[in-house]
């Protein structure tokens, strides 16, 4: 996995916006989304986040992935609310959709990981006073991503081990060697972390 | 072996680790492409299995925890879910309830296996069973509430239910082999004094 | 100084200490030893991730049951599979994060982060992510992190069992250069020439402790 996650990298004015304030944007859009029930201002809406796409730059063929996953989405969504709520129903749904995910999407495409991270940690500060520790944050993110990438190494093995043993289809022959070896995993990992001062 | 069975002494972090490493496990279930299981051809994403096992093998608390972390680094952007899926997108989208969802899937299924000393099939299918159960009775109002018509919404979950049916199953023996590959690590008096 | 005082320890039903008496003070100490024979066991206990059921284990003077947390800041520890011990995306990270708690500033850490990694070869490797690392610079890496809290001690269980050969020797050789006390578990007997005492443990007891040419020959003689 990348560790910068979805971020595409980029200097607009999207991308320097404070991820606390894009967030607050988006939830702004977000209500409007539920909030609007007619075809025309929720296309308006399309095309405004649509705009944002060009004012971040966001490459080309980034688009066209986002878009034909949209897409499929959509075309089933739209076949099966015309078929039970007829035409129109059907189009503020699909409008719904688009402008809240291509919304949503945009707001990761343009924020690194740390910058939210650093967001929710001075967020969570005033919960201090009640035990909560924010700079636990950066630290569960990390610890996360490189699980992952031990785990992704581990599950690799398992499946192998268990193709060599004819079990490749093999529900429980992936997954029970995989959870013994993570639930291991997990033990050194805690020892490990306390050894250095956790 | 050793360091599985017999925790060697009281350390505040084993539960973090357990937690994180849960979290990257039911990540890891997303990543790998899905399971051709029988002659369906149709693959199968095994990553809803893993709310269901965070809560049969860690406990409620510790195995809730594993899944609202995941989802919280996937809110900020990370790719944790199946297809590389991550960000807010995924919970606005129709099936975000069914994510949300997930949260109370390992509380439940967690509640259960904890109530069993040493948890058997039985319990823990029954375990599994209310887990998908409750992540229903969040995700399909959702989508409910998305599309406008709760009906339609159950109608186009049925889909789902053979799939889901199989992984229920499955989540249970497999919690169940690791209950018995491990004992003790789980949940139950043994992890609770830990 | 690290001191054992009639340690013994159990799992369960299973006796893996039994009357442990030893006073460290040599600056390179080996344990050896079977499989379960509480070798491993007894290294943790030096930085209290074992507490011993019985008996007294004292490190620098202090007490790690009860100062744990000052025993951990002066007494580093490295573990056999460098990918449980990493814990952070990149390699200067991972060093970095053992700083976390030092009152130091980001770019700070960051500097003296890759100041280690530097020293010990792994100069250039800082913005590395760390799971992509080979075998041997993965556990080099885990010797960083540790070397950067600069501790008294340094407690390697196993370190080489994962290695190739070549780096085998590397690691051990780095080991034999560092100003810390080191107290090396290992079945790697080979590299212990150089150590100026080796442990014997056999089943939880003390069978053997002296140079090392005498005490790999008893150990050997024993493994038959």
């Amino acid at each position: 996995m990348n560790p910068l996650g979805l971020y595409q990298p980029g200097t607009s004015v999207l991308h320097r916006l404070p991820a606390g304030w894009k967030f607050l944007g988006l939830l702004a859009l977000a209500t409007a989304v539920f909030v609007l029930r007619t075809p025309a201002p929720l296309g308006a809406l399309c095309v405004a986040v649509a705009l944002g796409y060009v004012l971040a730059r966001i490459p080309a063929r980034r688009c066209g992935q986002l878009a034909r996953a949209l897409l499929v989405l959509v075309v089933f969504v739209f076949l099966l609310q015309w078929w039970l709520l007829g035409l129109t129903g059907a189009v503020v749904m699909c409008l719904r959709l688009v402008a809240a995910l291509a919304a949503a999407n945009l707001f990761t495409l343009t924020t690194r990981v740390s910058d939210v991270v650093s967001a929710v940690e001075r967020g969570l500060r005033p919960l201090r006073r009640v035990g909560v520790r924010p700079e636990r944050v950066g630290l569960l993110v990390g610890l996360t991503v490189q699980a992952v990438a031990v785990l992704s190494g581990i599950a690799g093995e398992v499946r192998e081990a268990a193709k060599a043993r004819g079990a490749s289809r093999s529900v429980t022959a992936f997954a029970v060697p995989l959870l013994v070896r993570t639930l291991r995993h997990a033990d050194e990992l805690g020892e490990a972390l306390a050894a250095r001062g956790e | 072996m050793r360091r599985v069975s017999a925790p060697r002494a009281s350390l505040p972090t084993a539960d973090l680790a357990r937690i994180v490493v849960f979290a990257a496990f039911i990540a890891v279930l997303g990543i790998f492409p899905g399971f051709y299981v029988g002659g369906s051809g149709v693959p199968i994403v095994l990553q809803n299995m893993g709310p269901l096992l965070a809560g049969a093998i860690l406990g409620a608390r510790r195995g809730t925890a594993s899944v609202v972390l995941l989802l919280a680094l996937t809110a900020i952007g990370l790719p944790l879910l199946s297809g590389g899926r991550g960000g807010l997108a995924p919970f606005a989208g129709p099936s975000g309830g069914f994510l949300l969802g997930w949260i109370l899937s390992a509380l439940v299924a967690g509640l259960i296996v904890q109530r069993a000393e040493r948890p058997g099939l039985p319990t823990l299918l029954l375990a599994t069973t209310a887990g998908l159960l409750v992540d229903y009775a969040i995700g399909i109002p959702f989508l409910g509430a998305y599309t406008g018509d709760l009906g339609a919404a159950a109608v186009q979950s049925l889909v789902f239910v053979p799939g889901d049916a199989g992984k229920v199953v499955a989540a249970a023996v497999v919690a169940a082999l690791v209950h018995r590959a491990l004992p003790g690590t789980a949940t139950g008096p043994a992890v609770r004094s830990e | 100084m690290i001191e054992f005082e009639g340690v013994g320890h159990h799992y369960g039903d299973r006796t893996v200490l039994s009357d442990v008496d030893l006073t460290l003070a040599e600056r390179r100490v080996a344990f050896v030893g079977a499989n379960g024979s509480g070798k491993s066991t007894l290294a943790r206990m030096v930085n209290g991730l074992v507490l011993p059921a019985e008996g007294r284990v004292r490190v620098l003077g202090l007490d790690p049951a009860k100062q744990g947390n000052a025993v951990r800041r002066r007494v580093g520890f490295v573990f056999t599979n460098p990918d449980s011990q990493i814990v952070m995306p990149t390699a200067g990270e991972d060093v970095a994060f053992s700083l976390r708690r030092s009152g130091l500033s980001t770019r700070e850490r960051a500097r003296r982060a890759e100041e280690v990694l530097a020293e010990y070869g792994l100069g250039g490797y800082a913005e590395h992510p760390a799971h992509q690392l080979s075998g041997g610079q993965k556990q080099l890496l885990a010797l960083c992190a540790m070397l950067v809290l600069k501790p008294d001690v340094l407690v390697c269980d196993e370190p080489t069992t994962l290695l190739d050969l070549r780096n085998k020797r590397r690691f051990v050789e780095l080991l034999g250069r560092l100003d810390q006390q080191v107290l090396l578990v290992t079945h790697d007997l080979d590299l212990l020439g150089g150590f100026d005492r080796v442990v014997v443990l056999d089943e939880g007891r003390v069978v053997a402790d002296d140079e090392p040419e005498p005490a790999l020959a008893y150990y050997r003689k024993l493994a038959g």
